[in-house]
Order: structure tokens, then C-alpha cells, then sequence
């Protein structure tokens, strides 16, 4: 069965014949996030992929990983498209880079996790949060349930984690 | 031409075939018009400019995003009857590789003269910041991992590897800018473009923030216009009716590993034409340094300024220091987007860029300056607001096409 659900006034799908987004999806309203571990050469893979990108078996095994990180970098997003977002502004797209696989297999690589700045309860950061996050944040991940079988994985700042005197931010400010 | 730079690659197509016209039409918003008779007035236009007729072409290539009519289609308006062609998808980065393409299908003897085009109403029908008809679809399948988070147009999914540039460099928000004032000095001598208007780096920095870093004024501005240009064989080119501007080499959609997202290999400073690089120098057997006039991508300013830097122009993370140290301004050592490019002229996914460096390596930029009893423009090289917009002398060109940091084309062209 595909799987349906409406977050922020915008309809998500999941096709029955999207596996690995079943997959994915699935483990997420569990909260639980796992990756796929490719059952050749064991390196796991964000987004969900059909086969490794690094040695291309499609072998793979969905394996739990920690959800904590630091921001690699952002977008501030001051002009909205989808309506939802309008009323929200500015919000952050970061992209975090997980402590798990940091730095493989070469130097410049990671596991590198899209998401929303969000409050610890799942709502969009305030723009206070927002001013005060940006590059070397520490962030966990939090789960916002959309749908049986459909959460997304967002980002709130890690209270718990040791956090930069002042995490780098864009310079016109 | 250094022969120096020449290396045991497949080059011998170098210098083979030429683009031997160029046509569009106006760059506006609001055509009034459908994509299909805008394309037929831009290819009459390249043709005529040619100085071939619509019986010399044989063969079409066209690029779209859905938003625009077919080949064949056209080819029905125009009386040509085609010995090939292909409509793919894609925006920007899309010109060059057509063209790698044209001089396949020729030297493969598929067809002759082959005429490529862009036709588009990206401000009346299909804007391209993913907003009215495609945010109204459903989010499915690859999209469920960005359009979500409110991330989906180009602004900011690409804003991640500018910001990021900005801190691993240093990049100053006034560098940048400086990209968007020297496009908008060479639209202001340029009869054709959309925005005229001379800006400064404050007036960049003060335009509202649309997703940081991004000012409005480093985006590029989006308007309706066809676009078309014909590549045929150089020894046919010999008959046309320009000084013959020899195609030298290309790359077309290369890419970073991962090129499905970007952001997951490598420094995501790091974009497409670190890869380029390596076929198009040694290819078309000429260094950045020969090269007088690029066309670098400048959907935004950063887009600019990145290929240039991974192109090899300047060292990698002086890209900020190349773009603002008066350049690429004309007048400069190597003015980019003479036009005023995608930030002034109009959009059109590149072809335009193309044109112009066409123009150049003609010496027939279409500026303010005055034609002389031969027929020919008069070029003054007094840059000044409402001038003449030709480089000196130009000979090489770059052009350096953009789709995302993961995929970039290229294409290098000389004066005969």
C-alpha cells in the first residue's frame, strides 16, 4: 500500500513500489533512524539508495545509527515557497554531518543528514534559535510523526552535547 | 596557441566544427507568445544569421524542463526536414554538451548542419524557483528527502556550498556582490538586456536576503525568450557569412561522484568543473591563462565564481579576490558574462552565454557603437554606461555551463 500523509499542508507519498523509502520511512516513525549498511564493504549510505554508491552491490542491511552531529553548513531561508513555510520565516535547512562514519571512506566524506532546525518538540526553531545556530553546532535528531509508517527526521540543538564558544555564522550580521 | 598543452587525448575533433550562427529573440516578460513560435523566430533568426537557409539544416537538438516545444515540432514550422534530432531535459550546463553532441552526430555522418535551442517562458508559464505548478505536486520518491524541509529551488539547495565556502575561505558577502556589478556594467551597454540598470556592491548587500547567502540582486532575474544556435562542419562554416569561430573542445555533464547529492562527497566547495578541467585544457590545447573572454554560469553570483576558481582561473578559495579585483569586468584582463548573463541579460539555461562569446570572437558585439559605411560595428573599447561592450582583440573563449555543484559543462572556442 503507498503510504500518505500531509505535514505543513504539503501531501508526502511513498509508492508501494519505493522500497527503500518503505523502508526508510518506516524505521523513522519507529524513531528510530537506520541507515543501509552495504553487506560488501559495510559502509553505510544517506539518502536511502538502491545500491552502494562507493562498490555497487545492492546488498543491504538497515542498521541503527546514532543520530548526533555537527552542522557542516546551512541555508537561511528568508523567502518561503510552500505556503506553511510563509508564516515561519527565517527558518534553517541544515545539513549535519554525522559522528558515525565522519571522515570516510576519504577525507572529505561523511554521512551528511538534511533537516530543519526544530524546536526539541518538532516545530519549526523560533528565530531566536535560528540566529544563534550555524556551523559547528552540535545537533540530535528528533522525530516528527506525519503518518503510520511516515516520520521525518529533524534537527534540534543537542542541550546535552559541549557546544562551540560561537558557532560560525554568515558575516552580514 | 600553446602546443605544449597538447597531450595524447581524443582531440581530433579540435577545431573540426564551428558555430556559424546565433539567433533569440527578445529578452522579456510577458512574450505573448507560445515556446513553439518563439523557437521558430529564434532558429530563423541563427539561420538567417548564418547565412544559410532553413534547406541547410538537417539536424536539431533542443533542452527543456518540460516547459517547452520539441524539435520536430518546430522543424514542421520552419520547412526542415530532419535527418536527426533529440529533445532532452535539463537547464543550465545543457548547451554544451548539445553541442558535443552536434559534432558527433555530424562526424558520424548522421547529418550536416545541426541547429540547437532553448525556448522558454521562465517568467510567464514555468518559473524555475520550483514554486506554482511543481510545488503543487505531491512530494514522492528522491523529493521526500528535501521538499519537505523547504528546501527545493536552486537558491537553496545550492546555498549549502556557498555558505560553506564562505567559511572554509573567508569569502566576503562584497566579493561576491561584485560578481552582480560587473554583469550589470556589461548589460548596461547592451541594448538587449532585461535589467540595464548599473548596480553597486551596496545596493547587492542591501536587496532583501531570499535564503542566506543569498541577496535578491546575486540571483539571477528570469524573463521569456527563445534562444538558438547552429553548429555545423568548419569547412562548411567557410561558405557562412561570419568570420568563422571554431569550436576547440567540450565537456558536457560532467560530474562529482555523488551527483546525485552533491552535498555528500568531498568538500562541498568543490563543484563539477574540478573534473571538467581535466578534458577541457587538454582538449581544446589551450590554458586558462589564453583564454580572453569567459562565459562562466551566473544563475547566481556564487555559481560565477566557483567554476572559475575550480576551472583553474585563479587558485581554489581566491575565487572571492578574482571576481571583485576588476577581472572580469570589461576592460579587465577577462571579462566574464559580457552580456550581463543570466544576473541582467534574461535566462535561458546558458545558450545565451554561447551567443555572446560568439558575438565576441566576431568582433561584433551588439552594443551602442556605430555601424560604419562597411557595415560593420565601429567598436570604440570606451566602456563607459551606454558603450561598447566588445573586448579588444578577443580570440579564446570559455564557456562554463552550470546544472548543480555536482554537474557542469564547458566548451572552449576560438577566432579562426
Amino acid at each position: 500500500m503507498p503510504i500518505t500523509g500531509e505535514y505543513l499542508g504539503m501531501r508526502l507519498e511513498i509508492s508501494d513500489l519505493d522500497a527503500e523509502n518503505q523502508a526508510y520511512f518506516a524505521h523513522c516513525a519507529a524513531h528510530d533512524f537506520r541507515l543501509q549498511a552495504c553487506t560488501a564493504c559495510s559502509l553505510l549510505r544517506y539518502p536511502p539508495t538502491t545500491a552502494c554508491p562507493w562498490c555497487a552491490n545492492p546488498g543491504a542491511q538497515w542498521t541503527s545509527v546514532q543520530g548526533r552531529g555537527t552542522v557542516y553548513s546551512y541555508g537561511e531561508v528568508h523567502q518561503a515557497i510552500q505556503p506553511a513555510f510563509k508564516t515561519r520565516l527565517p527558518y534553517h535547512v541544515l545539513l549535519v554531518e554525522l559522528d558515525t562514519q565522519k571522515g570516510k571512506p576519504s577525507e572529505h566524506e561523511a554521512l551528511r543528514v538534511v533537516g530543519n532546525l526544530v524546536e526539541p518538540d518538532g516545530t519549526l526553531a523560533s528565530p531566536e534559535r535560528v540566529r544563534a545556530v550555524g556551523i559547528g553546532t552540535r545537533v540530535r535528531m528528533v522525530f516528527v510523526d506525519v503518518a503510520e509508517g511516515l516520520a521525518l527526521p529533524q534537527w534540534t540543538v543537542d542541550e546535552e552535547a559541549e557546544q562551540p564558544a560561537k558557532p560560525w555564522r554568515y558575516v552580514q550580521e | 596557441m600553446n602546443a605544449g598543452t597538447d597531450i595524447a587525448l581524443p582531440k581530433s575533433l579540435r577545431d573540426q566544427f564551428a558555430v556559424a550562427g546565433v539567433g533569440e529573440t527578445a529578452y522579456v516578460r510577458g512574450s505573448g507568445k507560445t515556446t513553439r513560435a518563439m523557437a521558430t523566430t529564434a532558429i530563423r533568426n541563427a539561420i538567417a544569421d548564418a547565412g544559410l537557409t532553413p534547406a541547410d539544416v538537417d539536424g536539431m537538438l533542443s533542452y527543456s524542463q518540460g516547459d517547452s516545444t520539441f524539435s520536430n515540432i518546430v522543424a514542421g514550422d520552419l520547412g526542415i526536414r530532419l535527418n536527426y534530432y533529440t529533445d532532452i531535459f535539463g537547464g543550465g550546463s545543457s548547451v554544451e554538451a548539445l553541442v558535443g553532441m552536434a559534432t558527433g552526430v555530424i562526424a558520424a555522418g548522421m547529418c550536416k548542419t545541426v541547429v540547437i535551442f532553448r525556448s522558454m517562458n521562465g517568467y510567464s508559464q514555468m518559473r524555475m524557483g520550483a514554486s506554482g505548478v511543481m510545488a503543487a505536486q505531491p512530494i514522492a520518491g528522491d523529493l521526500l528527502h528535501s521538499r519537505p524541509y523547504g528546501w527545493l529551488s536552486a537558491a537553496q539547495t545550492f546555498s549549502f556550498a556557498f555558505m560553506r565556502h564562505m567559511h572554509e575561505f573567508g569569502t566576503r558577502p562584497e566579493q561576491v556582490a561584485a560578481v552582480k556589478v560587473a554583469h550589470s556594467q556589461h548589460a548596461s551597454n547592451n541594448p538587449k538586456a532585461y535589467y540595464k540598470q548599473r548596480v553597486t556592491v551596496d545596493d547587492v548587500l542591501a536587496s532583501r536576503f531570499v535564503c542566506k547567502p543569498l541577496h535578491l540582486l546575486d540571483c539571477c532575474v528570469e524573463t521569456d525568450n527563445a534562444t538558438a544556435i547552429v553548429v555545423t562542419s568548419a569547412e562548411r562554416a567557410r561558405d557562412c557569412r561570419h568570420p568563422r569561430v571554431l569550436i576547440r573542445g567540450v565537456v558536457g555533464r560532467c560530474c562529482k561522484p555523488r551527483s546525485d547529492n552533491y552535498y555528500q562527497h568531498g568538500p562541498i566547495t568543490t563543484v563539477a568543473g574540478r573534473y571538467g578541467r581535466e578534458i577541457l585544457w587538454p582538449n581544446a590545447g589551450v590554458s586558462p591563462e589564453e583564454v580572453d573572454v569567459t562565459g562562466s554560469y551566473d544563475a547566481f553570483t556564487f555559481t560565477t565564481l566557483l567554476q572559475l576558481e575550480d576551472y583553474g582561473f585563479c587558485k581554489k578559495g581566491e575565487g572571492g579576490h578574482y571576481v571583485s579585483d576588476g577581472t572580469i569586468r570589461l576592460g579587465g584582463r577577462r571579462p566574464n558574462n559580457t552580456s550581463g548573463g543570466h544576473l541582467c541579460e534574461g535566462y535561458t539555461h546558458g545558450i545565451s552565454m554561447v551567443v555572446e562569446n560568439v558575438r565576441q570572437l566576431r568582433h561584433d558585439a551588439d552594443d551602442s557603437c556605430p555601424i560604419g559605411p562597411d557595415g560593420r560595428r565601429q567598436h570604440t573599447y570606451d566602456y563607459r554606461e551606454g558603450g561598447c561592450r566588445q573586448v579588444k582583440n578577443a580570440q579564446i573563449s570559455a564557456n562554463l555551463g552550470w546544472a548543480t555543484p555536482g554537474v557542469g559543462s564547458a566548451m572552449v572556442m576560438r577566432r579562426d
